[in-house]
């Protein structure tokens, strides 16, 4: 048990720090895209080491990732559609092929179309990591320690040009800061995260886990320090709560992880949009800017 | 293979029939309607809707306690629906962003339809297996009782579609001219979104979750590369669609391991490609061969005027190739090939290494100076620009000015002898 709730602490926390980016940029969708499209790259990678290791299957999940990305820019760039038409376009034709290329080598890929977007974080603990022998406890939550690492160095490193990255993406540019190097980074972590964390918990619960905590924060705070604080807050609640949830109802802990990011997101929906005067205010200020044609 | 080939189109087996017949209707109707999605940037909304439904036919089934196709789909089209109603709310009243709403409310009715169908599991309830096809679609499954359903499904899409059609076209288009004429915009924004519902959920069963939203948008994008005309998109679209529904039950046929779905996925989205790349008019190699083709045409008229030129300050001197090779062959452009191609073209002959030009290379860099001269004259003359300010626009509308546009600015100017610079205009 407490390995299983650690894990989904170590997820709900990753998760949040990206998503919060994601939020703000307004491309939360991205996470669902890549999350649907780096199968193709699971089972490549799967395919070609011939084996259940997690880091080949990081890497080819990344790059599938970065390839949703920028097929997504470049339909977008090159074409008349909408950027979320060429992102349908996109991630639903590589789930597909995932989904094919899981049926013609079915006999050497492990891998079901289950427990891609269930995930199974209840068999966590049994995952066991034997390093020189010894046995260093379950190899999952060294994975997602290690993520989150990786996710708290990126955003320390870059926390100031992330920042404009998520304001103001000309004013950036105007700067002459990195900003490729920033959007690619961004979703390279995204593309890490969500992999490493589908492993356990699945695809789905790794978009909840992206969008809801972030949205829930969004609601309630205007900075963003605090709204990546509040996240990852809301996230780790999720996933202490979700998981008691499951234990009452007898379901899968993932999905009630799920149901609890929304929950807080209701009672802060609930508080903001019926109790909150202050935003009485801006709510008619955002109809006007509703109604104006884009 | 052949047999196989003959065996699938005969309709001898009627599995096939039945997969082939729910497919195709499926993707006809998600085909047509899928067109008015993307064009009111509606894509992903279909994808949080597929998902949505998932906790609507849990539900129904916990009520009914077995797989009554019909109240599935009740339960189905019913979560559809509060799943629409959510994101619009969340995006009218809050600052939270459309895409942000649809990832949200996919993610999470999602999420509670997975905790409920594991609770069904869990309840030991036997009639429980094969809900999932909902999740996964499994076309191959389907029965004479779900084509009856996707057809009624379908043809109710479709003939609502032909009745509001007017309507639909105007909430596409420019819903705010259609509510200042008197247009009932609330009503036919419920009406749509009802068939998108009902699609989708008749769709689950077919192709599954993800997919479902795959056949909303793929056909319809593709169908937009071949007209702007609303009505031929629908019906490119429904076409496109039918093709992926047979390519798809081929495929799983000739091999029953293969799934459907997936398969009608990918050949929409070879479909798409060949679309963006090949259509006439938009696709991007016809873009790409165009655009070269202008630049050579430009290319070769500069080369000609600057022969003409030269000509012209200092009647007797000919241009030396070594200089038109120094002057056009900047950034690396090889210029050979384009006095070849001309000196084929008879434009220009070589006389003891220099170049002149041929009668037909002389009028052919008259007509360019002249449109150059006439549309330096008339954008003074008639627009009112300082003369020293109308050369780089000439410079390039002289490779574009048609015979006829020619023809319509000598008129305007009444055939005149010189241009703003002074300059004699060649005739």
């Amino acid at each position: 048990m407490f390995w299983i709730i650690l894990t989904a602490i170590l997820v709900s926390a990753s998760c949040a720090l990206v998503g919060s980016i994601l939020v703000m940029r307004k491309q939360a969708m991205l996470s669902d895209a890549i999350s649907h499209a780096v199968l193709p790259g699971i089972v490549i990678a799967f395919l070609l080491t011939a084996s259940r290791n997690t880091f080949p299957m990081l890497i080819g999940a990344g790059a599938f990732g970065l390839l949703t990305v920028y097929l997504t820019d470049l339909i977008t760039r090159k074409t008349k559609l909408f950027e979320d038409s060429s992102m349908g376009i996109v991630f639903t034709t590589l789930f597909a092929i995932g989904v094919i290329l899981v049926t013609l080598f079915a006999d050497m890929v492990d891998l079901d179309q289950e427990c891609i977007l269930y995930g199974e974080i209840a068999y966590v603990p049994w995952d066991r990591w034997l390093f020189m022998g010894m046995d260093m406890g379950p190899r999952p939550v060294w994975i997602l320690s290690f993520v989150l690492l990786l996710n708290i160095i990126f955003f320390l490193v870059t926390f100031k040009e992330l920042k404009i990255y998520s304001f103001d993406y000309q004013l950036a540019l105007t700067m002459g800061l990195p900003m490729a190097g920033i959007h690619y980074g961004l979703m390279g972590m995204v593309s890490f995260t969500t992999i490493a964390s589908f492993e356990s918990v699945g695809a789905i619960l790794v978009v909840a886990l992206i969008i809801v905590p972030p949205a829930t924060a969004y609601l309630l705070t205007d900075k963003f320090l605090n709204m990546i604080l509040l996240s990852v807050g809301f996230g780790v609640l999720s996933a202490i709560t979700g998981y008691f949830l499951a234990v009452w109802i007898d379901s899968t802990i993932a999905g009630a992880i799920v149901v609890m990011t929304g929950i807080y997101f209701l009672m802060a929906y609930i508080y903001k949009v019926y109790f909150d005067e202050k935003r009485q205010g801006l709510d008619s200020q955002k109809n006007i800017v509703a109604l104006t044609p884009k | 293979m052949d047999g196989i080939i003959q065996d699938f189109f005969l309709l001898g087996d009627p599995n096939v029939r039945w997969v082939l017949a729910g497919t195709i209707l499926l993707s006809l109707s998600a085909g047509i309607l899928g067109c008015f999605t993307i064009l009111r940037r509606r894509a992903l909304v279909g994808d949080a809707v597929a998902h949505a439904v998932l906790p609507g036919v849990a539900i129904a089934f916990i009520i009914v306690g077995d797989k009554n196709p019909v109240m599935l789909l009740l339960g189905a089209v019913v979560f559809g629906w509060i799943a629409m109603l959510v994101m619009e709310n969340i995006t009218l009243k809050t600052k939270i962003s459309t895409d942000t709403s649809i990832g949200m409310v996919l993610s999470v009715f999602f999420g509670l339809g997975v905790v409920l169908l594991s609770h069904i599991q869990n309840s030991g309830n036997v009639n429980q297996s094969g809900l999932d096809a909902f999740l996964f679609g499994n076309a191959a499954s389907m029965l004479p009782f779900d084509v009856i359903v996707f057809s009624f499904v379908s043809v109710v899409v479709i003939a609502t579609i032909l009745l509001n059609y007017k309507e639909f076209k105007m909430l596409s288009f420019d819903p705010a001219f259609g509510v200042s004429t008197g247009f009932k915009r609330k009503r036919y924004e419920f009406l749509m979104a009802t068939l998108l519902v009902l699609t989708i959920t008749a769709g689950l069963q077919a192709v599954g979750v993800v997919l479902m939203a795959s056949m909303l948008i793929i056909p319809a994008a593709a169908a937009r590369y071949w007209t702007d005309s609303l009505s031929v998109m629908l019906v490119i679209s429904g076409l496109i669609g039918i093709f992926a529904a047979v390519v798809g039950s081929f495929v799983s046929f000739s091999a029953p391991a293969m799934p459907t779905g997936p398969w009608m996925v990918v050949a929409a989205a070879v479909l798409f490609t060949i679309s963006v790349l090949l259509s006439p008019g938009r696709g991007l190699v016809g873009n790409y061969l165009r655009k070269r083709k202008q630049r050579q045409k430009s290319f070769k008229e500069n080369i000609l005027k600057y022969i003409y030129k030269s000509n012209e300050k200092n009647i007797d001197s000919k241009s030396q190739l070594q200089e038109i090779h120094q002057k056009f062959g900047q950034n690396g452009i090889r210029v050979q090939p384009f006095i070849d191609k001309m000196l084929n073209e008879g434009y220009i002959i070589r006389s003891n290494g220099l170049i002149e030009l041929t009668q037909k290379g002389e009028q052919e860099a008259k007509r360019v100076i002249r449109v150059h001269r006439l549309w330096e004259l008339y954008l003074s003359e008639r627009l009112n620009l300082k003369s020293d300010h109308v050369h780089d626009d000439a410079e390039t509308m002289e490779h574009f000015i048609t015979p006829e546009l020619e023809t319509e600015l000598m008129n305007i100017l009444g055939k005149p002898e010189k241009d703003p610079h002074q300059s004699q205009i060649p005739y």
